[in-house]
């Protein structure tokens, strides 16, 4: 091997711890070039909505299933936090850990029953888990505040220093994030996520390969939940503020969107879908307008003529020319 | 090793296997033959919790398995093909093997989550496994293709080398030459053979007469959901009840 090829061995060997570093390094010197705290803070809500994004993509593109109804633990993260910190005085960071893990309680107990269903079904019944949550998020005024929100919830903080201005934000909610990155990359290149895999591929060959699909699907939506949970207490501390409003269907349904953009069953692909669904509003007026018909047009075309999702859509049609290009090669 | 005692199935009444009973010794080679829709892929699924047999009982190394679900009947160590390929096309050929290794890999996803040490070594040990295994079957060169643009033969060895590569006990291969050209045909029956003489058990589905009179140890013949005949291969040649059920029809629809 010459060295050049050495080199982009090298690099291909280690391209997915490269490319995190790469992004870390990134992340980190941002704030030095860009302090406009308007900029900041959508950076900051890209990497709220990719923690949720991550987990969600891991359940429609591992686990093959679908969910219309994240929102729904994106909001009991949100308001759970808001409530054990400022009604239960609870200090935020054990807060959030306890409200985490009641929200898996939670996910547990809806995952065993409506994981059995599939499609339409767990479509609808997703969409009905969000219509209750958002519902009592709403009507449950003495401990939500109802529909005019909650307020005055505390930032987070290491002793004295708070997480109170945009580039402090930046830089606790981006952690967060290539955190839960790097887990979900673990995840899928593990044995483990060789069987989520195959289950996303033929859940029966999945099980007979000796997976236990049922399993599987809940501890991935449980998970899911918990990414989720985690993402709505950050939101909660980030703004201090949190009404219903940010909690619908819709919310849900940008959720699908950003995983559909950023591909099925592709990490790297859910902070890309998050990124350009949070920044377009700001980049076309017209959006902001039509914000619904242009993100189901968006999930319209994708889903026909992409299914496995834009980014993976292309980066795999690509391979496949690659491939065949070698096969003939290789048989002339 | 594998003793099926009067197993039934019905398909919403109507019967697509009926008292089904046989055995498979270890260590050898067992053929199941008949003519299409005889059953011979229900059997299948019924073995391996694809689906509920209606009736019967199926032992497996003294243990009842016919209500157990498909991954825990797996991990007793039975593996399978399918008749109608199911080979991970999104994924490479080397990924699509190391499916074969699920169970090895390790089941916490707190731990995989985490990368510990000795997943890292685990991951690297089962890599060469099914580098191995890729050897054997000739599909070295193919190792990083997304398996989805094989031809239809490699994807049928994909399918093979994934069921073998972690050794398991029992083998169910259904119809894994159908479609193949002769040559095909001749490479996989030698690689039956080598899994054989390796000691494997295995229990083949299979049209193609001549590979089973070569190879089989043990021939059952199942017609219209019923077994009619167990024997070698000489035996079940020469009786007239499969001569008239199976290759009567063979030949007159040939
Ligand atoms: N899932 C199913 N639902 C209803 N009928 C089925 C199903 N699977 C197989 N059958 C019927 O059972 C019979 C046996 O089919 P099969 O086991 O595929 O035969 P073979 O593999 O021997 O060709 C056929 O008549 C087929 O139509
Ligand atoms: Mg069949």
């Amino acid at each position: 091997m010459t060295s050049k090829q050495k080199f982009l061995y090298f690099i291909y060997l280690h391209r997915t711890g490269l490319t995190v570093t790469g992004l870390s390094l990134a992340l980190l010197l941002l704030p030095l070039f860009e302090d406009n705290p308007y900029t900041l803070g959508l950076t900051n809500l890209i990497a709220i909505n990719a923690i949720v994004v991550l987990g969600l993509n891991l359940f429609i593109g591992y686990a093959g299933q679908i969910s219309l109804g994240h929102a729904a633990f994106f909001g009991l993260g949100a308001y759970g936090s808001a409530i054990a910190t400022v009604t239960y005085e609870i200090p935020p960071w054990p807060a959030m850990i306890l409200v985490a893990a009641i929200v898996a309680l939670v996910a547990l107990l809806v995952g065993i029953p409506i994981l059995r269903l599939s499609g339409h079904y767990l479509a609808m019944a997703t969409l009905g888990l969000n219509f209750v949550v958002h519902t009592i998020l709403l009507q449950w005024d003495d401990v939500t505040g109802g529909p005019s929100g909650f307020s005055g919830i505390p930032y987070l903080s290491f002793g004295n220093f708070e997480f109170d201005d945009e580039v402090r934000l930046h830089y606790l909610l981006w952690g967060v994030t290539l955190l839960s990155l790097l887990l979900c990359l673990n995840l899928v290149r593990s044995g483990v996520g060789r069987g989520l895999s195959a289950l996303a591929g033929d859940e029966i060959a999945a099980a007979a390969l000796g997976v236990n699909t049922r399993n599987a699907k809940i501890k991935i939506f449980v998970l899911s939940a918990v990414l989720a949970s985690l993402a709505g207490s950050l939101f909660a501390h980030c703004y201090s503020f949190v009404s219903p409003d940010s909690f619908t269907i819709f919310t849900s349904t940008d959720m699908v969107i950003m995983v559909v953009i950023g591909g099925m069953g592709s990490i790297w692909g859910s902070l890309f879908g998050a990124a350009l669904i949070t920044l377009l509003p700001e980049w076309l007026d017209l959006f902001e307008t039509y914000k619904d018909f242009i993100h189901g047009g968006i999930l319209v075309l994708v889903l026909m003529f992409l299914p496995q999702g834009l980014v993976t859509g292309l980066v795999e049609s690509i391979k496949i020319k690659l491939a065949l290009r070698r096969r003939k090669n290789a048989s002339t | 090793m594998l003793q099926l005692k009067h197993v039934s199935k019905n398909f919403g009444g109507l019967p697509a296997l009926s008292e089904v009973t046989f055995g498979v010794p270890k260590g050898q080679l067992t053929a199941l033959i008949g003519p299409n829709g005889a059953g011979k892929s229900t059997l299948i699924n019924c073995i391996t919790g694809v689906l509920q047999p209606s009736s019967g009982n199926i032992r497996f190394q003294e243990r009842e398995i016919a209500a157990l679900p498909a991954h825990q009947i797996s991990r007793q160590g039975i593996s399978r093909t399918f008749q109608n390929l199911k080979v991970f096309s999104r994924l490479t050929v080397l990924e699509n093997i190391l499916t074969g290794l699920t169970c090895e890999g390790g089941d916490s996803m707190i731990m995989a989550m985490l990368r510990l040490p000795h997943l890292r070594h685990r991951e690297r040990q089962l890599k060469l496994r099914a580098m191995e295994a890729l050897d054997r079957f000739g599909l070295t060169d193919k190792a990083n293709w997304p398996a989805g643009i094989l031809a239809y033969g490699d994807k049928k060895r994909v399918e093979l080398a994934r069921a073998t590569v972690s050794r398991p006990q029992l083998i169910l291969l259904d119809e894994p030459v159908a479609g193949l050209n002769a040559e095909e045909t001749a490479t996989v029956g030698e690689q039956l053979r080598l899994l054989r003489s390796s000691g494997h058990t295995m229990l083949l589905v299979e049209h193609d007469m001549a590979l089973v009179m070569d190879i089989a140890d043990q021939v059952v013949v199942l017609d219209s959901g019923k077994c009619i005949a167990t024997g070698t291969p000489g035996e079940v040649r020469q009786n007239p009840l499969v001569l008239e059920a199976y290759l009567g029809r063979m030949d007159a629809t040939a």
